[in-house]
């Protein structure tokens, strides 16, 4: 597959990287694979200021007695989680693979709107300008739940600047799902029926219904809050007649749903990785895509848990917990289907794999967990504590974040047209794999414990945990900086790659050169055979 | 972008882009689009309208009071204005699809025009809001002095909800502008003139907002 | 240091309780989790591709019965997991009727307790074992939450209400408060120490702290500072309602509507009484006290308030009374 000499040079192809240079060809691009290109370095670079921000947290609670300022410290775990769930978690997947394969998945030619494609990323920067400037004139410190009424009528930093930048980056994903939607309806190939769709577009297709039905209550909500914050009108506040608890459900009708947003794109990437490199269709393919769309639709129905101590009436919780389990079920179920499918396969541990593998035992963790806060008397002790990061850590991070990495390495012969060195991924992959369970599952422990989450300073018994953590996120971090360093070297100079290298299934390997031309498909491809049909694969070897 | 255009088949009809198909493609993809756009508002207005229902029912006699300064006149002129907008848009929509250049300018122009008369009535209700300090912030002022708090958030709320609503009929005149000169321009003919018709639909959904607004802020309890 | 521990201290009756409902989710969640990595694990190594010309393995497309089976066997301990959960949140929101009756108001960033015979802290809250202890918990500025991780219990603290929950504490003790809602700069330093101890030693406690005044003292002596003595005089009542056995009792309203006399209709009354007018009394007598009276006050009017609808032996109070066995079952509990 790989091969030790440098190839000749011979004139290379044109595809869509090398057909034109100019800043304006990029810039001003229509085409889905540059755009999809244009977000994958904004969002690397969001995610490694979040990562700066998670890094002073991790620093600070080396001791009980901190490091910096509680002011300080407030701003790092506000600026995290706003940077990490609004301008990398929400668009990762889907504005970077997704926007890059669904076209070529489906055997279409391009997204439905290829101009809004376009608008929706310099969205997203417009939306990043203010965020970042948020943080250049001092910061934000409400925490990335902006709770009411300290961040309407007490805090002074800048709330409106970062809810000005939240607000903005929303359309930008709004735009995405609605495009997606459309694409998924209107723009399949002749034979690319529903059930002939890669499980990745299924996932995506649930990701965009959730986008575009929930994005816009934040945008409301935020709005409501600059006002407040303006004019002093008293909608969350109690001194003027006003409910702060309003809020809270108004701001968790989106961010519930928000978190399946940032885990369905992954789910469907790891259906793909699981049946290339197992050699198999997926095991319950219908029940996997049908519980992509449960999760999204359920999703919208369990905000209130995040109200269980809140002062919500005990009847509405009790239907809010009830739900939340319900909505573990579909989860469960992909869990169990994927296992199924390395069942009698022939399976091979390519990066890959190794991040699909590694998803599935920290998400069925991470999932697992959720279902304690689910549970009503376990929650009131859980709640506000360490417990809560842990859990969504693993299902953000061990789950999302492997799942991108994984999609990154598993695509990026494709995007690329090289290959990158397989071992110094694989090592990658397991110093994240160490990092991130040394620093996120003492966590769990932390919170039964009782130390509350959003402190500056904890009590001593708290400090011999906290340093393993600190400690996992060092190694984390090395794991992180790997692959900017390796992927970006291979891409200049990593080896060239055939059409296939994974002898993948899938319009987009297989009817696609790579890296793909700037016109995806001259003729539309016709579809006659289900998805991973790889028990009637004849070994290409690729083109 | 050229060279790229220059690999690009070639497509006779007007207006077709090259990512689709044919132009039923492409018209059901703008349709759809559309359609799901006007999803994304509903939910936009729809916070806006739940924190609504969460206080009227929390404060009725506060609300029964604030409903009294609701100007019913030009509220209900506004409406006829508004029914009479959406007409001429279906109008407009048709003589596009007939291909006939004149009375799609002629019916967008007074569909603009309609719009412009609701949103100068508009500014003459909130300026009488003004003047009578029912604006919140630091100048509020209200007659009734037991719900000074909740008439404030009332007010709030009715602010933000027809301010919103107007900061959609402006940009909706912006895209009537854009139709104007685009048709003055030849651009539509009766084989495409899908933008006349998606800008059409963004129009009623902003005249429907309105028929929602309008009994729940401007009818119920004023006669309480 | 002390030995390691998995779990914070246990002092109160619900502690355990929570504890033996996490072990199931622990003891489920091992479990499941071990499965899957068995059987990722068996299937990794078994089914490994041995050589690169290995025929691809035959399609399976899916078994329905399979589905069902590991939709519905998992669900079914999701199910004991929402019932035990619910009936245990239930329990622990419900107090029973005589309990030991402690104010906390959280401010940034402190926690200010008022026991009703008039003992104040800061920071510090002392309670006795064997005795259903009720905290009324009030907030001056924004939502805090008043964590006690060695009971296994918190509730929110929110600014214009009182939220509530009980407990009782079986193992003297000092353990952690904490602030669990994040509430500005010195959030993580608004934490103290909930002292328990044994009955005895308690009523020792509360005769050394005693301020002299109680919270129903204090209340009355505020209910002549401002005023409302003048006209929820008991006698007459052609200006205001007379307040003797008003709390815990309906109350019909000018507008038709009958409502609870409960904490939170006595402090809107307070704070806003044009809000609900009793039936044959007119709006806009009553003077608003919105921003005049602290929450601190505000409690010890309601304690005052309370006061009036009860027999004269002074109930609820840690004087005088003996502290009961361990609580009663929940069934038993009513709401007060």
């Amino acid at each position: 597959m790989s091969t030790t000499l440098p190839p000749p040079r011979t004139a290379e192809r044109t595809n869509y990287l090398n057909a034109d240079y100019s800043w304006q060809s990029w810039l001003f691009t229509t085409d889905h694979k540059r755009i999809a290109l244009l977000y994958l370095f904004s969002i690397t670079a969001f995610f490694f200021v979040g990562g700066a921000f998670a890094v002073g947290m991790r620093l600070n609670l080396l001791r009980p007695e901190g490091l910096f300022q509680h002011d300080t410290y407030n701003k790092l775990f506000t600026m995290h989680g706003i940077i990490m769930v609004f301008f990398f978690l929400v668009p990762s997947i889907p504005a970077t693979l997704g926007n890059f394969l669904i076209p070529p998945m489906i055997g279409a030619r391009d997204l439905a709107f290829p101009r809004i494609n376009l608008l929706s990323w310099y969205i997203y920067i417009f939306g990043g300008i203010f965020a970042i400037s948020a943080i250049v004139r001092g910061g934000v410190d409400t925490g990335w739940t902006f709770y009411a009424p300290f961040s309407s009528t007490y805090s002074n930093t800048h709330v409106i600047l970062a809810a000005i930048g939240v607000f903005i980056s929303g359309f930008s994903s709004i735009l995405t799902g609605l495009n997606f939607i459309v694409t998924i309806h209107k723009m399949r190939a002749p034979g690319m029926t529903w059930s002939r769709l890669p499980l990745f577009v299924w996932a995506h297709y649930a990701t965009s219904l959730i986008q575009v039905l929930g994005t816009p209550v934040i945008a409301i909500t935020l709005v409501l809050l600059g006002l407040e914050r303006i004019l002093h009108a008293g909608i969350f506040d109690p001194n003027l007649g006003g409910d702060p608890v309003l809020f809270q459900h108004l701001f968790w009708f989106y961010s519930h749903p928000a978190v399946y947003i940032m885990i369905l794109p992954g789910m469907g990437v790891i259906s793909e990785i699981i049946a290339c490199f197992s050699r198999k269709s997926i095991f319950g393919y219908g029940f996997v895509a049908f519980s992509s769309v449960a999760i999204a639709v359920l999703g919208f129905l369990v905000w209130g848990h995040h109200l269980f101590v809140a002062g919500q009436s005990i009847y509405a919780s009790m239907v809010f917990s009830f739900i939340s389990f319900l909505v573990a079920v579909p989860s469960a179920i992909k869990v169990f289907n994927w296992t199924a499918t390395m069942y009698r396969g022939s399976i091979s541990f390519e990066t890959p794999m190794l991040y699909a593998i590694g998803f599935i035992g920290l998400f069925t963790i991470g999932g697992l967990t959720g279902l304690f806060l689910a549970t009503m008397a376990v929650d009131v002790h859980l709640t506000d504590t360490y417990f809560v990061i842990a859990h969504f850590h693993y299902v953000m991070v061990g789950g999302m974040v492997l799942a991108y990495m994984g999609g990154i390495h598993f695509w990026f012969p494709k995007i690329t047209g090289r290959l990158y060195p397989e071992n110094w991924a694989r090592l990658a992959a397991a110093i994240i794999f160490v990092g991130f369970n040394l620093t996120f599952f003492p966590q769990f422990i932390l919170g039964y414990l009782g130390m509350p989450r959003r402190y500056a300073t904890y009590a001593e018994e708290f400090q011999v945990l906290n340093v393993f953590s600190t400690a996992g996120a060092s190694i984390l971090g090395i794991g992180y900086i790997m692959p900017l360093i390796y992927l970006t070297w291979a891409w200049r100079k990593g080896p060239k790659s055939p059409q296939n290298p994974w002898h993948a299934k899938g319009l987009e390997w297989e009817q696609s050169p790579t890296p793909p031309p700037t016109f995806n498909f001259d003729v539309p491809p016709v579809v006659t055979e289900p998805p991973y049909n790889y028990a009637e694969e004849v070994e290409s070897g690729g083109h | 972008m050229a060279d790229i255009d220059a690999t690009l088949p070639a497509h006779e009809e007007a207006g077709l882009k090259h990512h689709f198909d044919d132009s039923a493609q492409q018209l059901e993809s703008s349709t759809l689009g559309m359609w799901v756009f006007l999803l994304t508002e509903i939910m936009f207005f729809g916070g806006m309208f739940g924190a609504y229902t969460v206080y009227r029912n929390l404060y009725p006699d506060a609300f029964a009071s604030t409903s009294h300064f609701m100007n019913l006149t030009i509220g209900a002129i506004n409406t006829g204005v508004l029914i009479c907008s959406s007409f001429t848009m279906v109008l407009a929509v048709r003589s596009a699809q007939l291909g006939q250049k004149k009375a799609l300018i002629t019916f967008l122009i007074l569909t603009l025009v309609l719009g412009c008369i609701f949103l100068g009535l508009k500014y003459v209700e909130y300026h009488e809001k003004w003047v009578d300090h029912h604006i919140p912030g630091p100048g509020f002022r209200y007659e009734e002095s037991q719900y000074f708090h909740q008439a404030q958030i009332l007010f709030f709320l009715y602010f933000a909800m027809t301010g919103m609503h107007a900061i959609h009929m402006i940009v909706g005149a912006g895209l009537l502008t854009t139709l104007i000169v685009m048709a003055s321009r030849d651009r539509f003919s009766a084989a495409w003139y899908t933008p006349v018709e998606m800008i059409g639909l963004y129009w009623h959904f902003v005249d429907i907002v309105w028929i929602f607004l309008f009994p729940l802020l401007y009818l119920i309890g004023h006669t309480s | 240091m002390d030995s390691f521990s998995l779990f914070p201290p246990r002092a109160s009756t619900t502690a355990p309780q929570v504890d033996a409902l996490y072990g199931y989710l622990v003891v489920i969640s091992v479990a499941m989790t071990v499965l899957i990595f068995i059987f990722i694990g068996v299937f990794a190594f078994k089914y490994r591709r041995r050589s690169a010309d290995e025929p691809p393995p035959r399609p399976i497309h899916g078994s329905i019965p399979l589905e069902i089976t590991w939709s519905v066997i998992p669900f079914m301990f999701m199910l004991v997991m929402f019932a035990w959960g619910t009936k245990l949140y239930f329990e622990n929101y419900t107090p029973p009727r005589d309990t030991l009756d402690i104010y906390v108001v959280g401010k940034q960033w402190m926690w200010k307790v008022q026991y009703p015979d008039g003992q104040r802290e800061i920071n510090e809250l002392h309670v006795p074992t064997g005795r259903p202890v009720k905290l009324t918990l009030a907030s001056e500025d924004v939502i805090h939450s008043f964590y006690l991780p060695a009971f296994r219990l918190k509730h929110d603290v929110v600014p214009g209400s009182y939220q509530t929950y009980w407990f009782e504490a079986t193992e003297p003790g000092r353990y952690h408060i904490f602030c669990a809602e994040y509430c500005g700069t010195n959030h993580s330093r608004m934490i103290g120490w909930v002292t328990v101890m044994e009955p005895a030693e308690y009523q020792n406690w509360l005769a050394a702290s005693a301020s002299g005044s109680s919270m129903a003292e204090m209340g009355e002596k505020l209910f002549e500072q401002y005023g409302c003595i003048t006209c929820h005089v008991t006698e007459q009542q052609s200006r205001a309602p007379s307040l003797r056995n008003v709390y815990g009792h309906p109350v019909q309203l000018a507008d038709g509507r009958t409502v609870l006399a409960d904490e939170a209709f006595i402090r809107e009354s307070i704070l806003n009484p044009n809000a609900k007018v009793v039936k044959g009394y007119k709006p806009n007598v009553m003077p608003v006290f919105q921003g005049q009276i602290g929450e601190e006050g505000l409690l010890q009017l309601m304690v005052y308030i309370k006061s009036l609808s009860q027999p004269d032996t002074p109930r609820n109070t840690a004087a005088g009374v003996a502290p009961t066995r361990a609580a009663e079952t929940a069934k038993q509990a009513q709401k007060q």
